[in-house]
């Protein structure tokens, strides 16, 4: 006996896990052409150069092709615009296979991991959109897309379940709370991880530029310099760490209720206190001498390794009461 | 915790500290420099979270005391090691506990000063006006005809307050400052941990957390002698138990039948239960997973449940051996299969006790092999199957040590009856034992309730301050600071004003907040300068 619903739910989301794949492609697509086209300007002011016989060297020519980060931004990326569209389409699909799963479960959809990566992947695919409409952040939609494929992809093959009523111990309303603010920050979090991962790379560029050696990722001169990311980055964190900061609020009150202590160690418990400990001190970091820039950044992304550890690892590897199980003694 | 970015100068904290000879007191001075030193606190913070780790990947006494007994079991060398390092207990350990006591007291060293230095801006006036607006990292000016210095001034500084700006004039210029409360709520936010860590510690002594597996039936009078366990807290004594009683009269179970993906799971569990307060009448209540009751200062929890046989043994000249409802433990979730321990000590004859071990199957099936499973968790008159193996010995019940009650020590005990031939009961059935042991009869099978009972009255100071925390977290994160200037000169008819703007921590929409600055301040001319009169 399968539920119709569910089974509607799991062709939509393979449906949207495929168009997620073609956006990907399209914004590598894109990648590859930014790539293409400041390959284009550092020739185009090597010929000025030649031509102007100026004396300066390889080195201030490779320093040369300034990233304006407003300039190219809202230009037309004919690729960039298809991968936004197709993620659209995706979320759409997306949205719609976690409305039919909570519809055919008759409870939120993230009772369980397949519906809470099903749900936190959405939520990091529509933090992206949003943002795309404050900041010129297309450049970010390979990653994004890319993880987000990996992770749904693992997540129907490896953690599917059938709909199955909620266990006594999350029939609460902070299951709805909880769980949703958790997923939030997650979404922020992935979307500043991105930023200071490129970010890095970033300061790799410039750093083999000054070193006079030649430039390898050509398309990084087309999105914003390193200062620029990781104030984003900063920025995007900082309300990643407030909704984790309710997140172990939230999961702090509803333990209370649920198992008679506010904190209790548990493996959940702990990783998620690691995470938040991780973030405060990405946040300090950007205010002490010598972490800022690179050691905050990376800072930034142990902080979202620890995340996909809790979730990935800690689920499911992990014992603790935080199993979805149930009741902890045996039920 | 990150320092004003007015103060940079005012700590050497981050300056490499280079002295030759130091005395005794340079050196703690040196030392408590550098403990408050961001640089420090920073890997204090890291520490914290590495040192916080392997409490998850080695099982702990105190979220899973049968984790450790197992763990001990699989691995005896090294948890000799692991308990030497307090492995089993992390976040009580000594080096768990340096790291965030060094933690709190680099927060406190580092929080009393900005105190300090915050206390005496909050009462300054905004600093002068710099000279040269075009270093600022957002600048304008203006151009502005038909208006005097003094109007133009009027008007900076009104937009200035209306924005609730605190400001000062310099000559011909306004200096104002903002976002005072970014400063306020980082402290808050720091001040705000140091009390939940002092809450929890103080609170946890008047703490106490009480086991009781209770069947169905039985009542729970909250003494120290009732519980199966009780975790005090430092500062607990026997009158901290408020007297009141509990019984068990009910405890429903219901079960998924419909959805084969989910058969057996549990759907919900609801206890009723009989109170009763000295002085006062017994009342009704229900007790569910997510819904605790509340009672004279304690919170009772249910947390578990399972099936508790009713066994009666007698001896062969029809005595009772023993009888009662016996707490099986639940081995498997999902069918309910159980395991438990009877002791039956009172056969007359010391060396002659039975002891017995086995499964309660609540719907047996049986397999191929001739072996039993459990397939739905439910009891059921005719399906239930008990099936134990029976000992003849001394049962440990009269040396008066503590035993498990889950575990029989056979040794010294002869068997009676085994695997092979194990003694196997239906509801209602009675069977009797070889070797002249009597008879054992299986009555029931009751249902009993796991109950925590927690007394934490530190949990309201510890809520308050986390709010505390929160709102300064929010402020201290969200609110921008930043300064204003405003500076007006006559040029020929004309009046020049510039705008210039300065954050303070970060900021994103300085710019913007400066154009703003400049467009409302152009808003308040022209009506300035037709209505000299009206000053509101």
């Amino acid at each position: 006996m399968v539920n119709p619903l569910d089974q509607i739910s799991e062709l939509l989301l393979i449906s949207a896990i495929v168009v997620y794949a073609i956006a990907f492609i399209a914004f590598a697509l894109d990648l590859a052409r930014r790539s293409a086209e400041s390959q284009a300007q550092v020739d185009l002011v090597r010929r000025q150069d030649a031509v102007v016989g100026s004396s300066r060297g390889g080195t201030a020519l490779l320093e040369a092709p300034p990233a304006p980060p407003a300039a190219p931004t809202r230009s037309r990326r004919p690729a960039a615009r298809t991968g936004i569209a197709l993620t659209l389409i995706g979320a759409a699909l997306h949205a719609s296979a976690a409305v039919l799963r909570g519809t055919a479960a008759g409870r939120v959809p993230w009772a369980n991991m397949y519906e809470f990566a099903m749900t936190g992947t959405l939520i990091m695919v529509v933090v992206f959109l949003v943002a795309q409409t404050r900041l010129d952040l297309r450049f970010l939609g390979a990653p994004i897309t890319g993880l987000v494929v990996l992770l749904l992809g693992i997540s129907t093959v490896s953690f599917h379940v059938a709909v199955s009523p909620l266990p006594p111990a999350l029939q609460s309303y902070w299951l709805v709370l909880h769980v949703l603010v958790a997923m939030l920050g997650t979404g922020f979090f992935t979307l500043a991880g991105a930023l200071s991962a490129v970010q890095l790379l970033q300061v790799r560029r410039s750093r083999r530029a000054e070193s006079g050696r030649p430039e390898r990722m050509k398309l990084l001169a087309t999105i914003p310099d390193a200062e620029r990311l990781e104030n984003l980055a900063y920025r995007i964190s900082v309300v990643g760490f407030i909704l984790w900061t309710f997140t172990l609020i939230a999961g702090a009150i509803w333990a209370n209720h649920a198992w008679g202590r506010y904190w209790g160690w548990d493996t959940k418990e702990v990783w998620t206190f690691i995470i938040w400990v991780v973030y405060a001190g990405y946040l300090h970091a950007r205010a002490t001498l010598g972490w800022r820039g690179t050691g905050s950044a990376w800072l930034n992304l142990i902080g979202y390794a620890c995340i996909l550890f809790n979730f990935g690892v800690v689920n499911v590897f992990f014992h603790g009461l935080h199993s979805y199980s149930g009741l902890p003694t045996g039920q | 915790m990150s320092r004003p970015s007015d103060a940079q100068n005012s700590f050497a904290d981050d300056a490499p500290v280079v002295n030759p000879r130091l005395g005794a007191l340079e050196w703690v001075r040196w030392g408590w420099r550098t403990l408050t030193s961001m640089r420090t606190a920073l890997l204090l913070l890291l520490a914290l979270a590495v040192a916080a780790v392997p409490g998850s990947l080695i099982p702990q006494h105190s979220s899973d005391p049968n984790g450790v007994i197992q763990y001990q079991q699989a691995n005896p060398g090294l948890s000799k090691v692991v308990d030497a390092l307090q492995g089993f207990d992390v976040y009580t350990s000594f080096w768990f506990s340096a790291i965030y006591l060094l933690l709190f007291i680099s927060l406190i060293g580092c929080v009393v000063p900005r105190l300090k230095h915050h206390w005496k801006a909050l009462r300054k006036a905004p600093p002068r006006t710099p000279s040269r607006f075009t270093q600022l990292p957002a600048s304008s000016s203006a151009v502005l005809p038909g208006v005097t210095v003094a109007q133009a001034m009027d008007a900076a500084e009104r937009v200035l307050r209306s924005a609730r700006y605190r400001t000062a004039r310099y000559g011909d210029s306004v200096s104002a400052e903002r976002g005072y409360l970014r400063e306020s709520g980082n402290l808050l936010f720091h001040s705000a941990l140091v009390g939940v860590l002092l809450a929890v510690f103080v609170g946890g002594g008047f703490t106490y957390t009480g086991q009781k597996i209770l069947p169905a039936g039985q009542t729970f009078v909250n003494l120290q002698t009732s519980y199966d366990s009780l975790n005090p807290g430092r500062f607990f004594s026997d009158d901290s138990l408020a007297p009141y009683s509990l019984r068990l009269d009910r405890l429903d179970v219901k079960y998924e039948q419909q959805n084969v993906a989910a058969l057996g799971q549990p759907l919900d569990y609801t206890a009723h239960v009989t109170t009763l307060l000295p002085n006062g009448k017994p009342e009704q209540h229900v007790i569910k997973v997510n819904d605790p009751l509340e009672i004279a200062g304690t919170s009772v929890y249910l947390l578990g449940n399972g099936y508790a046989p009713d066994i009666t043994v007698r001896n062969t000249d029809g005595s009772i051996a023993f009888q009662g409802a016996v707490p099986f433990r639940p081995t498997e979730g999902t069918t309910m299969t159980s395991l438990g321990v009877v002791k039956a000590p009172d056969t007359g004859n010391p060396k002659k006790q039975i002891g017995m071990v086995g499964f309660l199957y609540p719907t047996a099936a049986e397999r191929t092999d001739g072996s039993f499973t459990s397939i739905f968790p439910s009891v059921g008159r005719s399906q239930t199957l008990l099936s134990m193996q029976v000992f003849e010995g001394d049962v440990g019940l009269d040396a008066g040590t503590p035993k498990n009650v889950y575990e029989l020590d056979t040794t010294g005990m002869k068997q009676v009856m085994g695997i092979k031939n194990p003694l196997q009961l239906k509801i209602g059935e009675t069977r009797t034992l070889p070797d002249g042991l009597g008879s054992v009869t299986l009555n029931g099978v009751d249902r009993y309730a796991a109950f925590d009972i927690h007394h934490d009255p530190s949990q309201g100071l510890v809520a308050l301050f986390v709010g505390l925390a929160v709102l300064g977290l929010i402020t201290s994160l969200l609110v921008p600071r930043r300064r204003m200037w405003i500076k007006v000169r006559q040029e020929g008819d004309d009046v020049l004003v510039e705008y210039a703007g300065l954050a303070r921590g970060d900021d994103p929409n300085l710019v913007r907040a400066v154009s703003e600055l400049e467009r409302n301040h152009h808003a308040q001319l022209p009506a300035a300068a037709r209505e000299p009169a009206a000053v509101r």
